[in-house]
């Protein structure tokens, strides 16, 4: 299967296979007006498998939410048909908003106005906490 | 701004300092009298408790200062479904410091990120109760002489818990430390309380059901409560809430120093006839409570 290369825009490449349809969800990038592929599967030969998301159009997106979902991912930076940047990703120290604890005794669980904060604890395990009440957060 | 949620926020050293002056205040309480003379402790307690919210007011009290606040939620307006935030924006108008007791685990934490003065958790339900653990330190220090070379058993609800995780913490980082973990299976420690605190720090432990096998070796009994208020399942409360009770006779082989602490309240897992056992420094610990506040809210509030 073939899709057209970009010019100017963003590849999301080296994402876990299955994992791509979740990043484009909390990216949100439905709600984006410019072209957006999102390859599932794809032959690779360092992965097996892999997903790739292609935005057409050079954007700000939120680099530790993508880290957070796969530490593994390159994002490459298209320009004029040519890749300008290419930028490794790492775990997110810290994350906000991206998931929900789920400790019915954190006072997240009554006061759901507050942010919800994840701390990196262990990077090893790729173990984060609750900011709040230090419950382990379940991987994405 | 100085805040005390975790009992890890503090230092060996800081918590040496404190003990130190806990231990001089002791020695001469009236030097102590007027050294918060014009202050005012709030104590904000969304639950309910004795020997906390009394232990703080009293320490307050003995240093000259005054306190105010309410002891249930339903008696502040949380019941109106204000949010901590708001609460204690407001009570930083109103005090120089807080003590802030909430069922909701991480509550201080947020009060912390909106206090104009500084907070003290005084207990977020099973997580964290920083001054219970400095109480803990306290009395081991006045018992022991030490907080190095022990080995402390831990008995009852090691999974709820938080003296117990708190008091592990705090211990991990001295030498010579051994756990002993006695628990039913359903209340075992957490393994986050192990992996990240214990293992992590190399610590000798060991895991048991039972009780008497180990008393010979320890030089600390940490017995805890089974806390109805932590479980969702009240049968599961009735099964476990008598799998320990110390008696005379389950001490029979203990050391002749060994240090039996409770963070109270008891309901019968440590029967009455050992309270007049020397052993017994559960009530000791209630007197330390008070004194190592009074040193904590000193330092808090930067008075020496």
């Amino acid at each position: 299967m073939i899709i057209d290369a970009i010019s100017n825009g963003i590849v999301i490449d080296h994402i876990t296979a299955g994992k791509a349809m979740y990043l484009y969800k909390v990216l949100e990038l439905d709600k984006l007006d410019c072209s957006v592929a999102l390859l599932k599967n794809v032959v690779s030969n360092k992965l097996g498998r892999k997903d790739i998301i292609k935005i057409d159009r050079i954007l700000d997106l939120d680099w530790d939410v993508i880290g957070y979902v796969d530490p593994g991912i390159t994002v490459n930076f298209i320009k004029d048909g040519k890749q300008v940047e290419k930028r490794q990703l790492k775990l997110p120290t810290r994350i906000k908003n991206v998931i929900h604890c789920k400790n019915p005794r954190c006072i997240t669980s009554v006061e759901q106005e507050l942010p919800q904060v994840f701390t990196l604890t262990d990077p090893a395990t790729r173990t984060y906490r609750c900011l709040y009440c230090e419950a382990k957060a379940e991987n994405a | 701004m100085n805040h005390l949620i975790d009992i890890l926020q503090l230092s060996t050293q800081e918590i040496d300092e404190l003990v130190e002056k806990a231990k001089d205040i002791i020695a001469n309480p009236e030097a102590y009298a007027h050294k918060c003379d014009g202050k005012i402790l709030a104590t904000l307690f969304f639950e309910p408790s004795t020997r906390t919210r009394l232990s703080f007011e009293s320490a307050m009290l003995s240093l000259g200062g005054k306190t105010l606040g309410f002891s249930s939620a339903s008696s502040s307006s949380a019941a109106k479904g204000e949010s901590v935030a708001d609460t204690v924006r407001t009570v930083s108008c109103y005090a120089d410091i807080i003590a802030m007791r909430h069922p909701k685990e991480g509550a201080p934490l947020v009060a912390s990120m909106r206090s104009e003065v500084p907070v003290i958790n005084a207990g977020d339900g099973g997580h964290n109760h920083p001054t219970q653990t400095l109480t803990d330190l306290l009395t081991i220090n006045r018992e022991k002489g030490r907080f190095n070379d022990l080995t402390v058993g831990f008995c009852g609800d090691l999974k709820f818990g938080r003296t117990v995780h708190s008091l592990i913490s705090a211990l991990s980082r001295y030498t010579g430390i051994k756990f002993v973990l006695v628990s039913p299976e359903e209340l075992k420690l957490p393994s986050y309380v192990k992996n990240e605190v214990i293992k992590k720090n190399n610590i000798p432990y060991e895991q048991t059901t039972d009780l008497e096998s180990v008393m010979p070796e320890l030089d600390i009994l940490y017995m805890t409560r089974v806390q109805r208020e932590r479980f969702f399942n009240e049968e599961d409360y009735l099964r476990l809430k008598d799998s320990y009770i110390l008696t005379p006779e389950k001490l029979k082989n203990a050391k002749q120093d060994l240090c039996i602490m409770h963070p109270l309240p008891r309901v019968n897992e440590i029967s009455v006839a050992v309270d007049d056992d020397p052993r017994a420094c559960y009530f000791k610990q209630v007197r330390n409570g008070r004194y190592i506040r009074m040193a904590l809210i000193m330092k808090m509030l930067g008075i020496e």
